[in-house]
């Protein structure tokens, strides 16, 4: 049996088309509707209420919990602020990305870690003779992700928090309807949002408040396929999809440093020692060998691969999550991870790895992709990321 | 005399009077539009006439719009953003619906619930309406050629379009015959046994025309609703953020960014003229503005007799003008809601108040709709094309609150003894009335209603008879016939004056082409 989340009393009867996924051993919607469509679109024009209870958490305190996520994490804890969130990589001692998450401050000495995966026994093998109590908390805590331009609309209605001055990547402790949340002004879809930390027991109660409050500004529950189309927009990188693990990695060539997976503005340069320093440094000064960006596919070319069989483009409103290559000028210059048609950009697009030099932004490269079952070549040119950078986001 | 300010004037700020002037200013034309109205958009506009309501005040909903134009012009960084719009119910006489879903399976279970053999047959039908839409959509990313014309480019136009049919194969040729010349009732009766599903599908073939599901060519605009499909930009109709409006603000954005300018409440007396050049354009102000290159992006009627002397055109063509049809025959009632309407069908809030409503029980009704119109009355039961805005984009009315969008079919323009504001409120009351048959508490609800009859369509857009196309989508001025013969792509006779619009090739709906195709033709004659 997969677990279920502590909010799967709600969602279970919303489910109509019983399209459930598996996500780190809990059974997650990945959609409600037997489509998406209305779930994304809700994502960008009203709000989406989203059930992200499998991320792991953990609650970190004691004299030294900064200290070990300093050692831990690419960026400086020292300079992270009561109430701030980071969102951060961390990596292994020759600099390679076991996983990315957040890192919040809930007070002078209590931390909370999230991570797509267990980190129990990382946390502790980096604890080692410091004064830190480390608690998991992962099945204690649901947590739910409140996305859209009318996020904040909605919590305003529920919470006595004052979200007007809540700035991006800061959290607030509060209550929603009397029940005690924290809530970060964070999420996984590049779009003005929140995220909703709650006891389990009051998960339920959090949830219907939401939509019940959230009901005239177009709440809409969604699942993991529109978010899986939001976050393709906005750039961010899924892990056991756009990279591996170095702790699962079975070869090395599937490691990635924080540099070739476009984080590496979160490692930072100057903070002391930590795992994977001296290698980051090294790949700093040399270069990377891979980049991490977006693909555009150019709208004529991949319509004409499929005029010439007389159809129409053929479009998923889901997400792909498989390996495509990705050529320059014949040769092969890396592959594509993820992608997805956009619903909002009406373009075609991907995330993919380039070797060095070919992901300078506007190199024109060609993207495998398969035309009644034969593999053809789009054109496609290299993006920064993210596509979509809404004002909202931080406003 | 001084050097002309601007290379060129775009007259009328609708959707494709914006659409030519980005094009042109995207080629590094300096462009003025001049728009009669406070705003842009022309009938693509949205309007808070209730404070915190707003409405998509005549066009309502979105499917056409070129790919290549949402492209060119980067219109989704400039605000596009279209929202699905996933179903439509039919409510039923008998209490009943006929629903229409996002989801194929669902669609199909609810049509075997009154036909199973039309179940099947929607499947098959859907492929042939596929191969249809594909056949006519090049079409209308071409500049029409004249079959009696032996110009050059005239000839290449025919051939090109005479490979693509004999591509088409014999089975699906014929079928666009069909298409093309039978009533829409009379091509749904080869498919369909089950009386509101012919009914809600002919409803499609029928809106903007002074047609019947009865007249022959009213099957041909049945295509309309499969076009959009094919696009992959849309996959169906939708609805933009904020309404119709928004699409207007967002092209009129794209063409700023190309550096054109844009005048709004700047009324355009006529194109002013030196022997058959144009010099300019003169405004109702007194004020003149010089450009040699004038488009109008007004109807034919405009066009061709208000904006410049018809006079200084060939006799045919204003003869043309003058037997173009325009007999507005639709109307729109929008509605300020202070909740959500409660169908006798399906009772409640659901998900078919995100979806169309359409108030089409069966073909007798639409017909008798129609023969009502024919002499000369609005319909005492309309044909109704109902959507509820504020159900799949929150910010058109307060929290809670609704607007509903009523497209309403027929009301004639040339009304027995013309439109007054006490018939303008009789056709209201009808309508409201034809609602509450299925939504008895649509009456409680009313907070505020805007009844807008073709006269008054034609008072505030400018559109001629009030026809929200521009003239009829009918065969008879259709494609190398829009407006008239011989003047189809988008010239004129004068020297340096041009025309786009609905009015032109290839006709109406929030699709744009003309103003892409006319500006083409524009750049390629080297204006």
């Amino acid at each position: 049996m997969l677990k279920t989340s502590p909010f799967h009393s709600r969602t279970a009867p919303l489910v109509r088309a019983q399209t459930w996924r598996r996500w780190a051993g809990y059974q997650m919607a990945s959609a409600y509707d037997p489509h998406p469509d209305r779930e994304y679109a809700a994502i960008r024009n009203a709000a989406a209420l989203l059930d992200v209870s499998p991320l792991y958490k953990y609650r970190l305190t004691g004299r030294d919990a900064s200290g070990l996520l300093d050692r831990m994490i690419t960026r400086d804890m020292t300079k992270l602020a009561v109430k701030q969130v980071y969102y951060t990589p961390w990596c292994d001692a020759a600099g390679k990305v076991i996983d990315d998450g957040t890192v919040s401050r809930l007070s002078e000495t209590i931390y909370r870690l999230t991570s797509a995966d267990s980190s129990l026994r990382w946390l502790h093998m980096n604890a080692v003779g410091m004064e830190v109590a480390i608690e998991d908390l992962s099945e204690r805590l649901g947590a739910l992700s409140l996305q859209g331009p009318l996020a904040r609309a909605i919590l305003e209605q529920v919470s006595p928090a004052d979200f007007g001055t809540l700035k991006y990547f800061r959290l607030v402790e509060t209550t929603i309807r009397d029940l005690p949340v924290t809530i970060s002004r964070t999420g996984y879809t590049g779009d003005l949002g929140y995220e909703i930390w709650v006891e389990a027991p009051q998960a339920g109660a959090v949830w219907d408040a939401l939509i019940e409050a959230g009901r005239p500004y177009g709440i809409t529950p969604a699942g993991v396929w529109a978010l899986d189309v939001a976050r393709i927009e906005a750039g961010l990188i899924m892990l056991d999809v756009d990279y591996f693990s170095s702790h699962h990695a079975l070869i090395e060539a599937r490691k990635s440093s924080p540099y070739e997976i476009n984080l590496g503005w979160a490692v930072s340069a100057a903070k002391g020692p930590f795992n994977g320093r001296r290698a980051l440094a090294a790949e700093r000064a040399r270069g990377p060998a891979w980049g991490f960006v977006g693909l555009e596919v150019d709208w004529p070319s991949f319509e004409r691969l499929f005029a010439a069989h007389r159809l129409p483009p053929q479009l998923s409103n889901v997400a792909w999550r498989s390996s495509a290559p990705v050529y320059r000028e014949a040769a092969q210059a890396g592959y594509a991870t993820s992608g997805c048609w956009s619903p909002l950009l009406k373009k075609s697009l991907a995330l993919a790895h380039l070797r060095a030099p070919h992901f300078a932004p506007g190199a024109a490269v060609e993207l495998e992709i398969t035309v009644e079952h034969r593999r053809e070549r789009a054109r496609a040119t290299v993006r920064k990321l993210p596509f979509f950078d809404p004002e909202r986001k931080k406003a | 005399m001084s050097a002309p300010r601007y290379d060129a004037i775009v007259v009328g700020g609708g959707h494709n009077g914006l659409i030519a002037a980005a094009y042109l200013a995207r080629a590094g034309r300096k462009t003025l539009v001049l728009e009669r109205r406070p705003m842009v958009g022309g009938a693509t506009v949205t309007e808070e006439i209730f404070p915190g309501f707003k409405f998509s005040v005549f066009s309502y909903v979105v499917s056409l719009l070129r790919p290549e134009i949402i492209r060119d012009l980067d219109l989704p960084r400039h605000g596009l953003q279209i929202l699905p719009l996933e179903s439509t119910i039919t409510p039923l006489d008998n209490g009943d619906y006929l629903g229409s879903w996002a989801d194929p399976d669902e669609t199909r279970r609810e049509l075997c619930r009154h036909s199973p053999r039309d179940a099947d047959a929607a499947v098959v039908f859907g492929r042939l309406m596929h191969h249809m839409a594909m056949a006519v959509k090049p079409i209308l990313g071409m500049v029409p050629p004249d079959p009696a014309s032996l110009a050059p480019s005239d000839l290449a136009g025919l051939l090109k379009l005479g490979g693509h049919f004999r591509s088409l194969g014999a089975e699906r040729f014929h079928a666009l015959h069909k298409l093309m010349t039978m009533a829409s009732a009379d091509y749904l009766d080869e498919w369909f046994e089950f009386g509101p599903l012919k009914a809600t599908k002919s409803a499609s073939g029928i809106i903007g025309t002074f047609l019947g599901p009865r007249s022959p060519g009213s099957a041909y605009v049945l295509l309309h609703h499969y076009m959009g499909e094919i696009d992959g930009a849309f996959r169906a109709w939708g609805f933009q953020k904020g309404g119709t409006g928004a699409i207007s603000e967002t092209i009129a954005r794209a063409a700023r960014s190309f550096g054109a300018e844009i005048r709004t409440g700047a009324p355009v007396e006529r194109v002013t003229l030196r022997g058959n050049q144009v010099t300019g354009v003169a405004l109702a102000s007194g004020e003149e503005i010089t450009a040699d290159l004038v488009v109008s992006a007004l109807d034919p009627r405009l066009t061709f007799t208000r904006l410049v002397d018809p006079k200084a055109l060939p006799d045919d063509l204003v003869e043309g003008v003058r037997r173009y049809k325009f007999r507005g025959s639709s109307g729109k009632v929008n509605l300020a809601l202070s909740g959500l309407p409660d169908f006798t069908c399906l009772p409640g809030p659901g998900p078919h108040l995100r979806g169309a409503i359409s108030i089409s029980p069966s073909i007798e009704y639409l017909e008798r709709a129609y023969d009502d119109a024919k002499y000369g009355e609005f319909s005492r039961q309309p044909y109704m094309d109902i959507v509820i805005p504020s159900m799949i984009d929150p910010g058109m009315a307060p929290p809670g609150r609704h607007v509903m969008s009523i497209f309403v079919q027929y009301a004639p323009y040339h009304l027995n003894g013309g439109w007054t504001d006490a018939k303008r409120e009789a056709f209201g009351d009808t309508v409201i009335k034809t609602l509450a048959r299925y939504a008895p508490n649509i009456e409680s609800l009313i907070l505020h209603r805007q009844v807008l009859t073709p006269a008054d369509i034609e008072r505030i857009t400018g559109l001629s008879e009030g026809n929200i196309f521009q003239g009829e989508l009918a065969l008879q001025q259709l494609f190398f016939l829009r407006p008239v013969p011989k003047w189809a792509r988008y010239r004129t006779p004068i020297r340096g004056y041009w025309q786009c619009g609905a009015g032109t090739h290839p006709g109406g709906g929030i699709m744009g082409a003309s103003g892409r195709l006319a500006a083409h033709e524009i750049l390629a004659a080297g204006r």
